[in-house]
């Protein structure tokens, strides 16, 4: 049996039952990446000797029947913004290149403590500012389904490891749409969860308002593993929400009678790839199919997402990046005449051209004369984005929309035009504005043979309902069960 | 109307710190000019009576005891730094820098005399 074709929850259940060894499953996983990594490349590191020891110590603790964790030797993969303790943690970034973070993320204490294995840490765009990965410094990360075309992003390296099995799940993290066009693009289940409801302590901050970590999935069932594992309130992120967590995966299963699912026109435009259009409108009848009930709203503010997002969160980013000083960790330029001078060359030579932008942008936005114009109009924008979600959320339980525009487009594309890159994220960069949880889950595949990404949204705190939407949907099609040939 | 000026670019570049060669800054004067235009499309909005929203969820000031907690060591947080000395961060000169920022200021000022606390 090949164990990476599985999804982790069925090599939880085998794992369980001591039917297979955890160090099996890590050696499945790593065989994988070394057949198809050096084509794909979606790790910027795999941690195989570090896995499988770890693997090893769980193996023992199975042999003599000691109850074990409920991820135990789970293999996973990490985007490359989250801090692991001894492992380098880069951003795809030169200023981070070798930077080996003395600390774990939340995230990852909490994964180890469920039991889940460290695989590696995935490629992503620089400081996960784009959405294709190819703003990574490090390598050109390609989507399972058609080698030339991108992955997504920014989280395209963890998107593309999930698509291809080299891991059975991963974490990526979203601030307009990084978890879920990826997840989009690659056909597998992403989940942005509402803004608060995993703690982002040591995840490397890009627009701390916007941030969030979620998981990237084989199927519905994995993500409701993987978010009940790193949800929950954490005292060291006082943005993190003092919530229960809920039973995930109990809550899958309901189905879809009944359910009010909303779909706003303003997703529904001109200049839409008409596959994409075709395939989510046939998903949507599917889900009336199970006893959902279409109702249409209105989220009329969508048109001002994309000015409103680039401003609020290069504002942020201009301010969170700021520490990348040359001092305390990170690259430093060779030659400078003195601190200021050192400062520059640092961050000049040390980030890339998207991250330059957008510390300019940020910078331009928040900088004397501009602050009004720009920065205070967007967040009162910002205002009118939430606000819409509040009415729709009145007549719904769940909206319905595409994920993205297009299906994942060719290298090269549109990375000479970075407002056309921008653009890319028109459907999912509201829901970070409005601080909502957002799924995307494969809901078909173009003639070409690229997957079609369905976005389902939720009120705040309402995972349980996107996921169950999502799964119900998801087990009634055809479409997880469809692998990339590789 | 540009929207943006390479004069422009050149301030926020030293605001944000970030050296920029010609090429960059010719690049960015034009990118950052179509972008904001696009900024423009929030103009049409009439948000006079909108209250700003900064964060999505109830702020509350987070209050703990002032209680000793372990931290890093002293060795884990030096350990990336790009270069020390003893167990101190060690950075180029700094009272020269501001020697030489007065100077570029002051352009009518004798450049022969110190400035800086020598």
């Amino acid at each position: 049996m090949d164990l990476y074709r599985l999804t982790l929850h069925e090599l939880r259940d085998l794992i369980r039952r001591g039917e297979v060894s955890p160090v099996e499953a890590v050696r499945s996983y790593l065989a994988r990446i070394d057949a198809l990594d050096a084509r794909v490349q979606a790790f910027n590191c795999v941690t195989g000797e570090a896995a499988l020891r770890a693997a090893e110590r769980y193996q023992a603790r199975q042999v003599v029947r000691e109850a074990l964790p409920p991820l135990a030797g789970i293999p996973i993969a990490i985007k490359d913004v989250i801090c692991t303790r001894g492992v380098t943690t880069t951003c795809s970034s030169r200023i981070l290149e070798h930077f080996v973070p003395p600390y774990n993320a939340t995230v990852m204490d909490r994964l180890h403590a469920a039991g889940a294995v460290l695989l590696g840490k995935t490629s992503m765009d620089e400081f996960a500012m784009g959405s294709s990965t190819e703003n990574s410094a490090f390598k050109k990360t390609r989507n399972p389904w058609n080698l030339e075309c991108v992955p997504g992003g920014s989280s395209g390296g963890s998107a593309a490891a999930v698509a291809a099995d080299m891991c059975a799940g991963a974490l990526g993290t979203d601030t307009g749409g990084s978890i879920r066009q990826p997840g989009g693009f690659c056909g597998i289940a992403a989940l942005k969860p509402t803004y608060g409801r995993v703690s982002r302590y040591g995840l490397v901050a890009f627009a701390s308002s916007l941030d969030q970590i979620g998981p990237l999935a084989k199927d519905l069932r994995d993500a409701a593993i993987l978010l009940g594992a790193i949800a929950g309130h954490d005292p060291k992120d006082s943005t993190s929400a003092d919530l229960p967590v809920p039973d995930y995966e109990a809550a899958l299963g309901g189905g879809l009678r009944g359910v009010k699912i909303g779909i706003p026109a303003e997703y529904f435009v001109a200049g839409m790839d008409p596959e994409v259009e075709a395939a989510v409108r046939e998903a949507i009848a599917t889900m009336e199919g199970l006893g959902a009930i279409r109702v249409p709203v209105r989220l009329p503010h969508t048109q001002y997402a994309i000015a409103t997002y680039y401003l609020v969160a290069t504002a942020e980013a201009s301010s969170n990046l700021g520490r990348y000083d040359g001092v305390k960790y990170g690259y430093r330029t060779e030659k400078s005449e003195h601190l200021i001078d050192m400062y520059m060359k640092t961050r000049g030579e040390g980030f890339g051209p998207e991250v330059k932008r957008r510390i300019m942008l940020g910078t331009y936005a928040l900088s004397a004369g501009y602050y009004d114009a720009y920065y205070l109009k967007a967040l009162k924008v910002r205002t009118l984005i939430r606000q819409d979600f509040t009415e729709a959320f009145q007549r719904c339980d769940v909206i319905v929309t595409p994920t993205s525009p297009t299906p994942a487009f060719r290298f090269g594309e549109k990375v000479d035009d970075p407002l056309q890159m921008y653009l890319a994220d028109v459907f999912t960069i509201s829901a970070n504005l409005a601080g909502v949880p957002g799924i995307s889950v494969n809901c078909g595949f173009t003639t070409a043979g690229l997957p079609v990404g369905l976005q389902i949204i939720g009120k705040p705190f309402d995972e349980c309902a996107i996921l169950n939407a999502a799964h119900a949907y998801e087990q009634a099609t055809p479409w997880r069960t469809r692998r990339p040939d590789l | 109307m540009a929207k943006i000026t390479r004069a422009e670019v050149e301030h926020v570049a030293r605001l944000a710190r970030l050296a920029l060669s010609e090429d960059e800054k010719e690049r960015m004067t034009a990118q950052l000019d179509a972008i904001l235009g696009y900024m423009d499309t929030l103009n049409v909005l009439d948000t006079t009576k909108v209250e700003p929203t900064t964060t999505v969820i109830p702020m509350v000031t987070v209050l703990r005891e002032d209680r000793v907690q372990p931290c890093l060591e002293r060795e884990e947080a030096l350990a990336n730094a790009p270069d020390r000395e003893d167990v101190f961060f060690r950075v180029p000169r700094i009272i020269e820098d501001w020697r030489e920022t007065d100077r570029e200021r002051d352009s009518d000022g004798d450049r022969d005399s110190p400035v800086g606390n020598s």
